[in-house]
């Protein structure tokens, strides 16, 4: 039972994540674009608004919203959207902060010798922001795998199931179980994206 | 080479940042664009590879009006360098400066040794630095990484805006003399940019001194000292020309170009000698290989058996391509009267005088009131 549930707690977590990475960094590169500064403003103000919403009532207000459109009102689509919605947030912002932050002059130098906006970004650009964008993909990771346990409210499984049942039964074992796991969990994969994060950071760009 | 034909730049907002500039700058000639800040030097210069777009007027590279090359196209046939240097961090030292080479897609191993041959020029050892990310060097070596990268795909045009700029004044005087011997060797058309009047004077062939937005006159280092057009430029230049005239002459130019040497396992008694003969208190010491030790002196020869017993060691010198002005403070600053001048392997290659110093200082002032 718990295998099964920390399995499906992390297939909701890396589906949530995965998307939300592709769609943060595209937007957030998207944003940083010349004349994009109100786009900019805008995207980042609403993307922080939705933090502010707690998960339960994002939840609900979700139930409401695919409700009228005649999807799945319980389940994995609500809270893949509701996760998504959560982590790229930290990826967008650091995408968007990282970019907007590499040294001007190195932008003047590469456009000077006749690098293409693209060059620029693909060479320069993004390898200079990886740190800052992974560091935002910790975060993410991290924050996701928290709110995927009040997921299971809405039926999409993992290790918020035993905690809920827990809850529900004044079973305080369940209770543990589900709520010590998840902490192993969020402690594990953290541990391991930092790895990771040095492991993708350009070579001249480490700390030695 | 490169030529601006009434160049005008206004920005939306109504400023003038230049005005109705023209000139031109020969082929392998170093052109500086000189004036204080916020005149509209670098401006003008970033009008040439189009980072800045110009609002009125033509510019020429190589006969041909720069607006109708593609952007990119135009910017890879210039090289250019920053104050700032902007090397890229996540980039070795190799990738930096082969970032043009690569954009144009020259095979690996062409890259390679133009790396390697642009390391050496700017007196970097490759085997040393090739793989280095720019975190791991000092200031200076990034300044020379960066003039490296711009010439990385042996671009016939440069631009440079204060490149020596952001260093200290040691090191600072060190990369313009190193920078105009690599200049002598590969006689590229540029355009340099600085605020700084003695940088000016000691790198340019020609000088265009600008102030709000206008080129004031656009002449010879001499010129611009002796001749100046208007008040402007007077006060510009300043009360002490004769003294930045000492920017003007390099120690090349009026050193004894074969000093009396003395290796310094020989006896006093032959340097006794050797004084004697030549009518002089002093001779420059050398080693077997004819690298600079020191001094002996006259008034020091009873004091031992062999030179090296009695000499004054010393380690300042000066290189033939220094300026006079550098000479002179090096003088002043360590006491001698004479100094030893060097090539890059500390040998001797002549001596500078004070008397050779003064003289040449009253042939400049002379110079000046004639003109």
């Amino acid at each position: 039972m718990l295998v099964e549930w920390t399995l499906d707690h992390l297939q909701i977590t890396f589906v949530a994540v995965g998307i939300a990475v592709i769609l943060g960094v595209a937007l957030g590169v998207y944003i940083t674009g010349k004349g994009k500064e109100h786009i900019a403003d805008t995207v980042l103000y609403l993307a922080e608004i939705m933090m502010t919403i707690p998960s339960l009532a994002l939840f609900g207000l979700l139930m409401v919203l695919l409700g009228s459109m005649g999807l799945k009102t319980i389940g994995f689509l609500p809270a893949i959207i509701a996760l998504i919605a959560y982590a790229q947030l930290p990826i967008l912002r650091n995408t968007y902060t990282a970019i907007r932050e590499v040294d001007p002059a190195m932008i003047e130098a590469g456009k000077g010798m006749g690098l293409s906006e693209r060059q620029l970004l693909f060479k320069v650009k993004l390898p200079l922001a990886v740190p800052v964008i992974m560091a935002g993909l910790r975060n993410a990771i991290v924050l996701t795998i928290a709110i995927a346990t009040i997921a299971a409210l809405i039926g999409s499984g993992g290790l918020g199931v035993p905690i809920v049942r827990g809850l529900r039964n004044a079973r305080m074992d369940l209770i543990i179980v589900g709520g010590v796991s998840v902490a192993i969990l969020g402690l594990l994969v953290d541990g391991l994206m930092s790895r990771l994060e040095r492991w993708v950071t350009p070579k001249g760009l480490r700390r030695r | 080479m490169i030529e601006l034909e009434k160049v005008t730049k206004t920005y939306p907002d109504g400023t003038e940042a230049v005005r109705d500039v023209s000139f031109e700058v020969d082929k392998g000639e170093l052109c500086v664009l000189l004036g204080p800040s916020g005149c509209g030097k670098t401006t003008t210069m970033k009008m040439v590879n189009r980072l800045i777009p110009i609002t009125t007027g033509k510019i020429f590279v190589d006969g041909v009006e720069n607006t109708e090359i593609d952007e990119d196209e135009l910017r890879r046939n210039i090289g250019y360098a920053i104050q700032d240097i902007g090397l890229f961090p996540h980039m070795t030292v190799a990738q930096n400066i082969e970032t043009v080479p690569a954009l144009r897609g020259w095979p690996k191993d062409k890259r390679r040794q133009r790396v390697e041959k642009l390391l050496e020029l700017i007196g970097m050892n490759p085997g040393e630095f090739i793989d280095k990310y720019p975190g791991e060097l000092s200031g200076g070596q990034c300044q020379r990484v960066g003039v490296g990268r711009a010439l990385g795909a042996d671009p016939p045009i440069l631009l440079m805006d204060e490149p020596f700029g952001a260093i200290d004044p040691i090191t600072r005087v060190r990369l313009q003399d190193e920078f105009l011997r690599i200049q002598q060797e590969i006689k590229k058309t540029i355009i340099f940019v600085t605020h700084d009047i003695y940088e000016a004077i000691k790198m340019g062939d020609k000088i265009a001194l600008m102030d709000q937005g206008q080129l004031v006159q656009y002449d010879t280092p001499a010129s611009l000292l002796y001749r100046p057009k208007n008040e402007f430029v007077e006060n510009f230049v300043g009360a002490d020309r004769a003294l930045k005239g000492l920017q003007l002459i390099r120690v090349k130019e009026i050193m004894t170009s074969s000093p009396p040497l003395v290796e310094a396992d020989e006896g006093t008694a032959t340097v006794e000698q050797r004084m004697q003969y030549e009518g002089i208190d002093w001779l420059v010491v050398v080693d077997d290989e004819g690298k600079f030790l020191g001094w002996v002196d006259r008034a020091n020869l009873a004091a031992g058996q062999l030179v090296s017993d009695i000499m004054n060691s010393s380690a300042t010198t000066a290189t033939a391509n220094a300026v006079l002005s550098e000479a002179l403070s090096l003088m002043l600053s360590s006491g001698l009267k004479i100094l030893a001048i060097v090539d890059r392997a500390n040998k001797v290659e002549g001596m500078l005088s004070f008397d050779a110093i003064q003289k040449a200082l009253s042939e400049i002032a002379q110079r000046g009131e004639s003109e």
